[in-house]
């Protein structure tokens, strides 16, 4: 066990100083997909003290190209990622503390998720979520690494409050991506790659090495052989209200809040109810069942399919309706079976 | 019109003037992007009457949401 370490110790950056304070550190993920899993393990083998992961969704057969933690067992199983992920960074490393989290991830949630927490490292797949982090790691003055990868391209920029600028001083808008999403496919290189860039810069701010900070926007494409760092400093916008003067955190607003979502690529929909009241999956299991439809079901979950379209049913009442983009025909699907 | 993009030469027509024009070339209209002219950033609400010429280095970063 003393041993563990040795490497990263030997490491002079880091030391036995910098490994103390790993150990005194709490990180929140927040997804549980690709980049959220190859994250998690760095930090988990790395020692860090505590790691909180927030995930919505369960594993799947296609994940398993590129989601590190997740094994065969976990897709046939259905199993919620957060869960999955939790239980095999528990075996990588049993010193660490793992919270995971199955939910969807609004401003009630991460505001809950955030408390004593020292860096967010974001693994989200979506603008929204992202921008959600943004305002609110700016409110409590957390540092937060964005990390995003498609195809063979990727990008990573760490978010300081109060030195540098803030996604919102980057991009200035919404991405079109919300409405029209990339469905250019994805290979693990360009995730691993990202993470790197997200996992040493992490390892600075929670070691507290300023110095060695990055401090500029790095992207790639490991397919085309581009790399390349800009400096992005001269972004910073006194005017910016998410990290300006008079700041208003526009994307901590109730109405910027979507009941819905149609995900990415995939031909499903997300419904969140507006209670958040646990629901019992074994009552709703039998009460399904005798409508002669065959339930799947894990402690966590429950899953069924009607016609074309399968429900995924998670115990916080959210629905997953796979087979569908069509948000109304979701809506009546979950209102049928779950009034 | 010879410019160097993302490190590569790249032979864009002459009718391509200004920042805007060059995204719209790429395709990259409706992405959110930055853009960096010869190691300066050119700020968005500039791209229309920012103008590249012939040798320019230029650098374009797009968001990407995937993860
Ligand atoms: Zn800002």
């Amino acid at each position: 066990m003393s041993d563990r370490y040795s490497r990263q110790i030997l490491f002079s950056p880091i030391g036995k100083e910098g490994q103390a304070k790993l150990k005194n550190k709490h990180v929140l993920i927040v997804g549980a997909g690709a980049l959220g899993a190859a994250n998690a393990e760095v930090l988990a083998r790395a020692g860090v003290g505590r790691i909180t992961i927030a995930d919505r969704d369960y594993v799947e057969w296609s994940n398993l190209q590129r989601q590190q933690l997740y094994t065969e067992e976990d897709a046939k199983q259905r199993m919620p990622k957060a869960t999955a992920a939790a239980k095999r960074l528990r075996k990588i490393n049993s010193d660490v503390e793992i919270s995971p989290h199955i939910l969807d991830v609004g401003v009630q949630e991460l505001e809950a998720l955030i408390t004593h927490v020292d860096l967010i490292i974001d693994a989200a797949d979506n603008f929204d979520i992202r921008l959600m982090i943004n305002d609110l790691a700016q409110k409590r003055e957390i540092p937060w690494i964005y990390g995003g990868c498609v195809g063979s391209y990727g990008l990573s920029f760490s978010i300081l409050p109060g030195l540098s600028p803030c996604l919102m001083c980057l991009m200035e808008t919404i991405p079109i991506e919300r409405v029209t999403c990339d469905t250019a496919g994805v290979i693990q290189p360009a995730i691993q790659m990202v993470v790197s860039y997200q996992t040493s810069e992490a390892f600075k701010i929670l070691v507290e090495d300023d110095q060695s900070l990055r401090r500029t926007l790095v992207s790639f494409d490991l397919w085309k052989n581009h790399h390349r760092s800009i400096d992005v400093s001269s972004l910073k916008k006194q005017e910016c209200l998410s990290c300006g003067k008079n700041r208003s955190y526009p994307n901590l607003s109730y109405k910027n809040q979507l009941k819905t979502a149609v995900l990415c690529g995939r031909d499903t929909v997300q419904i969140r109810p507006s209670h958040s009241l646990p629901i019992n999956l074994n009552h709703l299991a039998d009460l399904i069942g005798d409508q002669g439809i065959k339930v799947e079901q894990n402690p966590f979950l429950l899953s069924f399919a009607v016609e074309d379209v399968r429900l995924v049913i998670f115990k916080d009442g959210r629905a997953l309706v796979h087979g569908v983009t069509d948000v109304v025909k979701a809506k009546s699907l979950y209102h049928r079976y779950l009034g | 019109m010879n410019l160097v993009v993302n490190g590569n030469d790249v032979n864009i027509p002459d009718s391509v003037q200004t920042v805007l024009a060059l995204l719209n070339h790429f395709q990259l209209e409706n992405k959110i992007v930055i853009v960096e002219i010869n190691h300066s950033i050119i700020n968005k609400s500039l791209y229309e009457e920012t103008n590249i010429s012939d040798g320019d280095h230029i650098e374009i970063v797009h968001f990407v949401g995937g993860g």
